[in-house]
């Protein structure tokens, strides 16, 4: 069993999903609360990636990563190397592969807010930020961990977009799928089941993880 | 619409589609064939009325398809093992396996790229500005087992094992390289001589003795309901004709061979 991968695909789906809550928070806030009239046609985009097949999206990503690109030539000269065939390659790419998943159900549960607690959260004094944090938030609680649950899984279980922009490097880009598919690809089947199986069970392990701490995070949230 | 309509309709469209089937056959071939397949398959198609459905991968994957029931009529594998392999579990013909080519395996820049592959060869491997090499997977893609079978032989593995970008099959080694993510690739002929490529870069062959022989062969599926026509295209591969455009398009061919 390659556990390099394994620990490799958890580190990516740990990052991933803490990257989308920071990112996604803010997208899904200006999605609900903008009154701008184009507002749908940010909404649309951010659907897209779950339109887009993997691989496509993938392979837009090794262009845009790619010396040929201003964005590749940008960070190459910034850092020596190129994003493609690198674990922070990945991240990005899984990031735009897995925002949708997480701002929709944020965007979601902030819909579903009261806006009356809002308004007297103001009347009460105070600012946009707090209220934020003192009343959205808390009242959006399983939007958040449904949105980081999604964005965690949805990135475990990732394949095209990895295969097109990772380069199967073994400990930086081979992730648990990829290695399933090139156990299947050399016929070991019984390798591949096992290394699905136990991917299985992470997933589930800490799914279930999150939605139980769900149930109780009021307990732990610590502005009451 | 009346029902009687839709009747004649319906099997009309039926009468169609065994037409149809009857005078189409599946191809499914490893990616290093893309163009000298579609061409030899278009004139094919011209000469007898046949049509031919064409779908490429990798070797490896397409055996697994071909393991799990898929419909090909006929596989033109990268190697040999491969077809070997489906004769061994009878699900390809035998009497049908045919080496219609020979891959070549070459070093493969972008013409823009600073490296001198024309006159240093291999050793451009070394230079500093080379991040990362692109191959295809060795673990499933012929080429892939070419090219690592290549730097052993120069004894430049161990040297370059870390900078290896591995591609799903050897066109994406391929595309790695053209969308200038890795600096030099180890890929088939073939790729660097179809139109879209020939002007976009420069390349060194890899002299044959550093690898095995790139021997694909081709086998018919078993259980084809085509194993004729399957097997009539086969011996078309087989004609000088056929063997010319293999040969422009960068195969050596079992006559002519090295």
């Amino acid at each position: 069993m390659d556990w390099q991968a394994f620990w490799l695909t958890i580190r990516l789906a740990v990052v991933v999903a803490a990257v989308l809550v920071v990112i996604g928070l803010p997208i899904a806030y200006w999605i609900t609360y903008s009154r701008w009239r184009w507002k749908f046609l940010a909404e649309a985009a951010v659907a897209l990636p779950i339109v887009i097949p993997p691989t496509v999206l993938g392979f837009y990503v090794l262009l845009a990563l790619g010396a040929r690109s201003p964005v590749g030539r940008w960070w190459e000269a910034l850092t020596g190397h190129t994003l493609a065939f690198t674990f922070e390659g990945l991240v990005i790419g899984s990031i735009l592969y897995s925002l949708p998943f997480a701002v929709q159900p944020f965007a979601a549960s902030f819909s579903a807010v009261d806006t009356k607690l809002i308004a007297a959260s103001a009347t009460l004094g105070a600012s946009r930020v707090e209220t934020f944090f003192r009343v959205i938030l808390p009242l959006s609680i399983s939007g958040l961990v449904t949105g980081v649950a999604l964005s965690f899984a949805h990135t475990m279980g990732e394949f095209g977009v990895v295969l097109m922009v990772g380069g199967n490097i073994p400990g930086v880009t081979r992730t648990v799928s990829i290695d399933i598919y090139d156990q299947v690809q050399m016929s070991n089947y019984a390798a591949a089941n096992q290394t699905a199986l136990v991917l299985v069970l992470i997933a589930f392990l800490v799914l279930s993880l999150v939605y139980a701490l769900n149930r109780r995070m009021w307990a732990i949230w610590p502005w009451k | 619409m009346t029902a009687k309509t839709l009747a004649v309709v319906l099997l009309g469209m039926a009468s169609l589609s065994t037409r149809s089937a009857a005078q189409e056959i599946t191809v499914a071939a490893a990616a290093d064939m893309g163009s000298a397949l579609t061409e030899l398959a278009a004139r094919y198609q011209k000469k007898t009325g046949t049509s031919i459905r064409l779908l490429f991968g990798s070797s490896g994957n397409l055996t697994q398809q071909i393991k799990n029931g898929a419909p090909f009529d006929l596989f033109l594998s990268a190697d040999e093992d491969y077809p070997k392999q489906l004769i061994e579990a009878r699900l390809a013909e035998r009497n049908s396996l045919y080496r219609y080519a020979v891959g070549r395996l070459i070093m493969w820049v972008l013409k823009s790229s600073s490296l001198d592959i024309e006159h240093h060869g291999v050793n451009v491997l070394l230079d500093a500005s080379v991040k990362k090499i692109a191959i295809a997977n060795p673990q499933h893609a012929p080429y892939g087992r070419a090219a690592v079978a290549a730097l052993r032989h120069f004894q430049l593995y161990d040297k370059v094992a870390d900078r290896l970008v591995l591609g799903e099959n050897v066109s994406q080694a391929a595309q790695f390289v053209e969308s200038g993510n890795a600096q030099v690739g180890l890929i088939a002929l073939s790729h660097a001589l179809v139109p879209a490529m020939k002007d976009r870069g420069r390349y060194w062959e890899v002299p044959n003795d550093a690898y095995p022989e790139l021997d694909q062969g081709a086998v018919v599926i078993s259980r084809s309901q085509h194993k004729k026509e399957a097997a009539a295209f086969l011996s078309c591969l087989k004609t000088p004709e056929a063997q010319a455009i293999l040969r422009r398009y960068g195969f050596s061919t079992p006559e002519g061979k090295r």
